[in-house]
């Protein structure tokens, strides 16, 4: 973690961020939230100070940066691709389907393509369970997905 | 864990606090719990020991693993035996056909994801995961290894969830191949420690084990090395080097931490003569279990290669060291003690104790001033910290020491820290006093820094007071206006247990417009209205304590500022029930023993002063002589007249004067002056460079003997391995008592013990036998308290009427101005311990290499010194540098720095002002000014090429 690299800028906002929920009861996941919103990623080096304003300390910040999916480590790619990998799906063949993904994407999960526009991430049910296997696109669904309707999504949304 | 050789055994889960009483059935056995407790620990209790893999009873009850399921009529189910509580008339099974079935399951699960490497494993033999697997009798795993955490590579290569071990912390191993994810770890750090530097990342198969966050190790992350983590660990994750390095141990020695005046009680794990690990006892009375860096991992230094074991001689000072036989060197320096004495008089030598050695060390040595060598010149460096605490509160309360047990903590509902450091000087007090923050207690910090209390994760909001050094009896005094003022006293306490009439003289004191907070305020910088807040809090608080260290004591008012403390909580009532008090964080292991042991110049053991002739009478009686009744030389005076060339010949056990002591330059020139200097300790140190005789001591893991705790807990300490330089240090002094013409005929420290006992009517219960059997008694202990005393003044002050003083503020003279405008402060950090001497020799080295001075951003800016800066401090007594860290922790106007390094020697800055009442030296404050350097001063330089010279040893000089 270096401190060198926090700019006035991020600390400002960061800061701001903070102040939003501080007083709130849990105030911890709503700043979370504001964070990926504004950087798209939760940023290390916010964590301690999210810590010290919070009376907790980084390791724990850490610990729930780190249990919940949808907070990434690092900036994604454009466009985000989901793929269900909860028990309903995985018994609709989600496995399968997330192999040759994968293979045809050339990135494993949490990876982003190189050119920067998509990053593939597992999840754990969208709530599609009568019709796995499933997928998300941005705020698109995608139910009884298979290799070409993948594909399609990716492609319509310009990924 | 390792309950085959810990003999205090593991009930699962912590003992629960109730006055109701509960009866249940377990396995057919009757068994009575306080209600509150858990099955798994009703069973424990019963005898019957319960499966377990995540439930220790260091920490409360997680319900994780399932393998310590039961079952119990007329439940549904097979409850978590860890997290259910017990209820009457209970019927619980802890062994049946359906449970066994469960737990293989269970122990299945786990052991599929774990190496079975059990034979090259550090933990073998004792590692709870084996155990279970036993107790389970599991026979086989029917899970193929599939997707796993510990193998390095597979087929395919390497495996991506396989992480490597962690090494970064000196001391132990964090190795996540054999993590069970039980995070016995994460809640003892955060339960026990309370620094919450570990969190189990992730969730599901992808949870571990983590220090701080993804980029950190264990030693970049909060870890302040405690140990609990390693304690709780019921595998091989966490280990200590040691453990790996040798092996499991044999046997053990209970003994008491050697550092600091908690007195953590531990048990050495010892494989032969060797120390393996030292691992903190469940039932020390003081720690509970718990231990800091210091005393768990720091006791390297008992076998450094810098330890000398041989004793060594010179002529001259500037004369290296040669080294010689013990017969030789102890003739040689009672005979020189002995010439001194018959060319300048009786009262021309002395003797200086330390306050880390054995209440029956300090007795003898002070016994040999007085019986031997005649003179009551017999000082310790008790002095240096905390002689104004028994001075102001023997003046308030009547007796010489804190009035309550740290057991007292777990009831107060605010605390107030004055002048101490505790995180880093008192650590396992700190965690006992934040558990408590943690569940809801309030927080006041008179410093001038923003202690790392004030940080403690999980409490509510404290308050800070950041007075300018020097001011606090201004304060304290201010305070109490503002209670008496809004009437917040306890009326009722302070006419049944004080004088009435006496309080209104006091108050009328107080109420003087000089003692108000705007007043205050001009002088000390602490905002009114804080004060205002701090007073309303304290008085409160329904059980308010107070805890002070040095900051208060190491002060030209400390006497003053420990009486305007005592006022506090007459004022308010919080004395004689837990939860409240008045109580001094000692600084070294055996401050309070030292005291209570007659180490000061006109007082004999259990503070009776020389010229008490019922007192003289008992001692000319026992010990054969005819004894002095004239106060003899406190330090400082002793190198006063060491100067004028009256005072000429020092034995000096254990302690490192030059370092410790204000105006080094003082010091060495009063040590140069002297005829005969003899020094006693393991090392030579900064003393011994102006010595003439060295004689080796031994460790406190060499020789029995008592140090008595902050608490006036007489804790045992135990021989663990036999001494490197022959003797125990009580034989040392005896030795060169006799050759002076005593007739010492001592065989073990039990009949020092005894004497002590027979002589000292607050020691007079106080025996081996007792301290075996009860592991450590509070004094007094005496027919009254025949098992000693946990709380003081409970119905009344032990001097009768509790006493007022009136507490006027006289402003130190030391005083910032144009030349020195700073005000330096000084203190200590976690991992080391007063000079360094031991801590130095240790790997605690990777936390502080070296001191620093902590300067505010914007002074550091008007002088131009940046982060890491090397700097010039000076004062008016002299000069040093060292590197700055800019921190908005200490305010503007203030600097801090620690002392654990010689080469820094703090003190060569530090002026000789001392307490009015004791001539405690004024470490807290001195007026410096600070500016950028390239490097060393020409002391600092001056001093090293001197300590080299006078270091040399003859080589090959025996004969
Ligand atoms: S490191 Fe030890 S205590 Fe911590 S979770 Fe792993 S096995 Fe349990
Ligand atoms: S050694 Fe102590 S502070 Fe460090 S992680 Fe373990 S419990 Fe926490
Ligand atoms: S240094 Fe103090 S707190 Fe640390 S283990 Fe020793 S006695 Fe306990
Ligand atoms: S399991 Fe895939 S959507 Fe619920
Ligand atoms: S010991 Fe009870 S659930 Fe682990």
């Amino acid at each position: 973690m270096s401190h060198a690299a926090i700019s006035a800028d991020f600390s400002d906002r960061l800061d701001a961020i903070i102040a939003l929920h501080k007083e709130r009861e849990g105030p911890l996941l709503p700043i979370l939230h504001d964070i990926q919103a504004e950087w798209d990623y939760i940023p290390e080096e916010a964590q301690p100070v999210i810590a010290a304003a919070l009376g907790m300390t980084r390791a724990e910040v850490h610990g729930v940066v780190s249990f919940y999916h949808d907070f990434r480590d690092h900036p994604a790619g454009r466009h985000v691709l989901r793929l269900c990998r909860a028990e309903a799906c995985q018994s609709m063949g989600a496995d399968a389907l997330a192999d040759q993904v994968r293979a045809a994407l050339g990135i494993n999960f949490h990876e982003t393509t190189p050119d920067g526009r998509l990053t593939l991430e597992p999840v754990f049910c969208l709530g599609l369970c009568a019709c796995g296997p499933s997928a998300q696109m941005g705020d698109r669904l995608l139910g009884r997905a298979n290799l070409a309707k993948v594909q399609k999504l990716v492609a319509e949304a310009g990924a | 864990m390792k309950d085959f050789i810990i003999p205090d055994r593991d009930f699962g889960t912590p003992a629960a606090k109730s006055a109701v009483t509960i009866s249940l059935l377990v396995d057919g056995i009757a068994v009575s719990v306080p209600a509150g407790t858990s099955v798994m620990r009703a069973a424990a209790v019963a005898g019957i020991s319960v499966p377990k893999l995540c439930a220790t009873d260091h920490v409360s009850a997680f319900g994780s693993c399932r393998l310590c399921v039961v079952q119990i009529d007329g439940m549904r189910g097979t409850p978590a035996s860890c997290t259910t509580p017990v209820a009457e008339g209970m019927v619980v099974h802890t062994q049946t056909d359906d449970i066994a079935r469960i737990r293989k399951g269970v122990m299945e699960l786990y052991i599929s994801d774990h190496p079975l490497d059990c034979l090259t494993c550090a933990a073998n033999g004792d590692c709870e995961l084996q155990d279970m697997a036993g107790a389970v009798g599991l026979r086989e795993v029917r899970y193929e290894a599939g997707a796993n955490h510990f193998a390095r590579r597979d087929a395919e290569g390497p495996n991506p969830e396989y992480r490597p071990k962690d090494q970064s912390n000196p001391y132990f191993t964090f190795d996540p191949a054999k993590c069970i994810v039980c995070s016995r770890c994460v809640r003892a750090c955060e339960e026990v420690q309370g620094t919450f530097a570990l969190t189990i990342e992730g969730r599901g198969f992808d949870s571990r084990v983590s220090a701080g966050m993804m980029s950190d190790s264990f030693l970049s992350s909060d870890c302040v090395s405690c140990g609990a983590c390693v304690q709780v660990c019921p595998t091989a994750t966490l280990i200590e080097n040691k453990v790996i390095e040798i092996g499991t141990p044999e046997h053990i020695v209970k003994t008491t931490c050697a550092y600091c005046g908690v007195g953590c009680s531990f048990d050495a794990h010892m494989r032969g003569e060797e120390v393996v690990r030292m691992v903190p006892s469940k039932d020390g009375k003081a720690n509970r279990g718990h231990s800091c860096v210091k005393g768990r991992f720091a006791w390297g230094y008992a076998t450094h290669l810098d330890r000398k074991l041989e004793p060594m001689i010179r002529e001259k000072i500037t004369d290296p060291w040669q080294v010689v036989t013990w017969d030789q060197a102890l003739d040689f320096a009672a005979s020189r003690m002995r010439q001194t004495q018959a060319a300048h008089g009786v009262d021309s030598v002395g003797v200086i104790t330390s306050s880390r050695c054995t209440n029956e060390e300090t007795y003898l040595v002070q016994k040999l001033a007085r019986a031997v060598l005649g003179t009551n010149n017999t000082d310790t460096c008790a002095r240096v910290c905390h002689s104004p605490t028994g001075y102001g509160l023997r003046t308030t309360f009547g007796t010489s020491a804190g009035t309550h047990d740290f057991d007292s903590v777990e009831d107060t509902d605010l605390a107030l820290v004055i002048g101490a450091n505790p995180t880093d000087g008192h650590p396992v007090f700190a965690s006992r006093l934040r558990k408590r923050l943690r569940q809801g207690a309030g927080l006041i910090v008179i410093d001038p820094r923003e202690i790392d209390l004030l940080k403690t994760p999980h409490m509510g909001q404290g308050l800070h007071l950041p007075l300018r050094p020097g001011t606090n009896v201004a304060v304290l005094t201010s305070i109490a206006q503002v209670i008496v003022a809004e009437k917040l006293y306890d009326e009722e306490f302070i006419r049944t247990r004080c004088d009435w009439d006496e309080f209104l003289g006091y108050a009328e004191f107080l109420m003087d417009p000089r003692h108000s907070p705007e007043e205050v305020e001009k002088l000390s910088k602490v905002p009114a209205d804080l004060i205002r807040q701090a007073a309303r809090a304290y008085a409160a608080a329904p059980r308010g304590s107070i805890y002070y260290g040095l900051g208060v004591t190491e002060h030209s008012q400390g006497s003053t500022t420990v009486m305007s403390i005592a006022n506090l909580a007459m004022l308010t009532g919080n004395i004689g029930v837990p939860g409240t008090g008045v109580n001094p964080l000692r600084g070294q292991n055996n401050v309070q023993g030292s005291c209570d042991m007659g180490s000061f110049p006109h007082e004999y053991p259990g503070y009776r002063h020389v010229s008490d002739k019922a007192t003289r009478e008992i001692y000319e009686k026992a010990w054969g002589v005819p004894l002095s009744p004239e106060p003899g030389l406190r330090i400082p005076n002793m190198f006063d007249e060491a100067l004028a060339g009256r005072f000429r010949g020092l034995y000096c056990q254990g302690e490192d004067i030059v370092q410790s002591d204000p105006d080094t330059r003082h010091v060495t020139s009063a040590l140069s002056a002297m005829d005969i200097v003899i020094v006693h300790d393991l090392f030579l140190n900064e003393t011994s460079n102006y010595a003439h005789v060295f004689l080796p001591g031994s460790s406190f893991l060499e020789k029995d003997g008592t140090f008595t705790n902050a608490e006036r807990r007489i804790n045992m300490v135990r021989r663990a391995m036999t001494p490197k330089n022959g003797y125990e240090d009580w034989q040392i002094t005896q030795m060169l008592a006799n050759r002076m013409g005593a007739n010492w005929g001592y065989t073990h420290p039990s009949e020092i013990m005894d004497e002590i006992a027979m002589t000292t009517p607050s020691f007079a219960g106080v025996s081996y036998d007792l301290l075996d059997r009860e592991g450590s008694v509070q004094w007094p202990c005496n027919e009254k308290a025949p098992l000693g005393t946990p709380l003081m003044h409970v119905d009344g002050f032990v001097r009768g009427k509790g006493h007022f003083i009136h507490t006027e503020y006289v402003a130190t003279e030391e005083r910032s101005g144009p030349r020195f405008p700073l005000l330096l402060t000084t203190g200590r950090i976690l991992s080391q311990y007063n000079v360094g001497a031991q801590t130095r020799r240790t790997d605690n080295l990777v936390w502080h290499p070296e001191d620093i001075l902590e300067i505010h951003p914007s002074d550091a800016e008007n002088r131009g010194v940046r982060d890491g800066d090397w700097v010039r401090v000076a004062s008016r007594s002299g000069e040093t540098t060292l590197r700055a860290v800019l921190t908005e922790r200490v305010a503007p106007g203030v600097v801090y720095t620690t002392f654990h390094h010689p080469t820094t020697q703090a003190n060569v800055v530090t002026t000789d002002n001392s307490d009015w009442a004791t001539n405690c030296p004024e470490f807290k404050v001195t007026a410096v000014q600070v500016s950028p350097s390239n490097g060393p001063s020409e002391w600092q330089e001056e001093y090293g090429s001197h300590s080299e010279r006078s270091r040399r040893i003859l080589p090959a000089a025996a004969e």
